[in-house]
């Protein structure tokens, strides 16, 4: 079963440990790498590793406007709620696992060294065929 | 020699290799490195005698491995470079590679993909692009499964029950990447009830030829999925479906019935009906029941409560939904169906709508979002 871990730039309730990374000192800067890294490393160990990426803040809406006209672009919008930050794409046994993994991936050290309890969106992907039921 | 021919000389092979003294992770690691060699080579320059080739590069592929790690601990190679002449392998051998492939300790999803590798004989860069996921991935997890099980006696009698879900597992995947794994399984189960000849592996082989007889009128030209009542039945593939009976009735001649051969009693059933308005709704109740007394499972429930509806109208369909739990991924779908044969169409093109939205596959969605707009117009345009 595939899920998507999702992180958010905005969007996502506050986390706990809330100080932004520009504020950190090196060393936690350095430390809070590490751990992603060390997560990305654990995770493709376990055979559980599917797809990471992080994306810019920046972007714009696209829209069609008609034919024989250029798309429509527009944004960035600061107002918008929602922002992605980046995601990790895993293949685990079950939801609970899933969780676990999210879990771990919130306890990144931020400020001080302290976990950040970052709030990460975990959603179930489609699986590929339908159960034959008949 | 075909590739299919090559995948089934792979489980001997490791036999063989295990036989002359390799463990059985090393040995499966070696027959992986022969295989994608043969693959490479075999086109252009095809060996006389396949197997004896396989054997030879992969027991080569083994003392090299094994040499690179002696000379890492810095330790005396200790393997003889001369395989000794062990037993001839026997058919059991493939038998204990089912039974440690999927052995009951094993994540289901290792379990799965040791399975193709070691009995399938399948690369890990097929399986891995057949479940979407990097080679390096697949990989890891065959590697850490193999570690899972080491040291696991190659003795004794598994268990089957694990062998028959894992098969079933692999079937219900489909089609993935270049590999079509439904096939795949039913070869592998074809060759289980060789090897064991219980009742209840005939039966999963009936169950998967019965489905897979169907599979072309399935799915509609753009991929859309196309249900059971609607399916041009002229489209069935009847040899598939004569070999399936068949095997089935041999099965259950033995007289040793289980879910698997209750299952494919109600996948033939549907097979040997013309329409869905001429089929045994009754015995297919019948056989739901008997499927209850073995595993008291939902969902088996929520397919008995479509039959029952059919059997004796919608009213004891939607009855007999009293005791499942409403949050099944079908249960929606099913409720939906019955209240538009009950005639209710609003609350049925609710319940589509909502059943769209529990899906759990494209398809699946995208069936039902049909089925709610087409209900919904019906109802706009009385």
């Amino acid at each position: 079963m595939k899920y998507l871990l999702l992180k958010h730039y905005r969007g996502a309730p506050t986390a706990a440990n809330d100080v932004p990374m520009d504020r950190w000192t090196p060393a936690e800067v350095d430390a809070h790498m590490r751990y992603m890294h060390d997560f990305a490393a654990r995770l493709e160990e376990t055979g559980e590793f599917v797809d990471t990426q992080a994306l810019l803040p920046d972007g714009a809406f696209v829209r069609y406007d008609g034919p024989g006209r250029p798309p429509v672009t527009d944004g960035p919008f600061a107002e918008t709620k929602d922002l992605i930050a980046g995601w990790y794409i895993i293949d685990v046994e079950s939801w609970e696992r899933a969780v676990e993994l999210a879990g771990e991936l919130s306890a990144a050290p931020g400020a001080g060294g302290e976990p950040i309890h970052e709030w990460l969106e975990v959603r179930p992907f489609f699986t590929g065929s339908p159960t034959v039921n008949e | 020699m075909n590739e299919a021919l090559l995948r089934e000389l792979v489980p001997a092979v490791i036999g063989v290799l295990v036989r002359r003294g390799a463990d059985f992770a090393s040995a499966e690691d070696a027959v992986q490195e022969a295989l994608i060699r043969a693959l490479e080579t075999w086109p252009d320059d095809p060996p006389r005698e396949p197997k004896a080739w396989l054997v030879a590069v992969g027991w080569r592929k083994f003392l090299d491995a094994t040499r690179a790690e002696t000379s890492r601990r810095g330790r005396e190679l200790t393997v003889e470079l001369e395989p000794p002449a062990g037993p001839a392998p026997g058919e059991d051998d493939t038998l204990r590679l089912y039974f440690l492939c999927a052995h009951p300790t094993l994540p289901v999803g290792s379990a799965v993909a040791l399975t193709l590798r070691a009995v399938g004989g399948l690369t890990t860069r097929q399986i891995a692009a057949a479940y979407l996921v990097p080679e390096a991935t697949m990989a890891q997890r065959i590697s850490r499964a193999k570690r899972r099980i080491a040291g696991l006696p190659l003795d004794r009698p598994g268990d089957l029950g694990t062998v028959l879900r894992v098969l079933y597992l692999v079937f219900n995947e489909g089609y993935g990447g270049d590999v079509d794994l439904a096939g795949e399984a039913i070869r592998l189960t074809r060759q289980l009830v060789a090897l064991t000849g219980e009742p209840e592996v005939s039966g999963l082989l009936a169950l998967m030829l019965l489905h897979h007889a169907r599979r072309a009128s399935r799915t509609g030209e753009d991929g859309r999925l196309v249900p059971l009542a609607a399916q041009d039945r002229s489209r069935w593939d009847t040899r598939l479906i004569a070999e399936g009976v068949t095997i089935l009735q041999a099965a259950l001649a033995r007289d040793r019935l289980g879910e698997y051969q209750a299952q494919a009693a109600i996948a033939a059933l549907h097979a040997d009906a013309p329409s869905t308005a001429e089929t045994d709704w009754v015995q297919i109740v019948e056989w739901y029941d008997e499927l209850l007394l073995r595993t008291d499972s939902p969902v088996v429930r929520l397919n008995r409560a479509v039959a029952v509806g059919e059997a004796d109208g919608p009213g004891a369909g939607l009855a007999a939904l009293a005791d499942v739990p409403a949050d099944l991924p079908r249960y929606a779908a099913v409720t939906a169906y019955l209240h538009e044969r009950a005639g209710d169409l609003e609350r049925a093109a609710d319940l589509y709508a909502e059943a769209a939205r529990a899906a759990t596959s494209v398809p699946e969605r995208d069936h039902l979002t049909r089925e709610a707009a087409r209900v919904r117009h019906h109802l706009t345009t009385e």
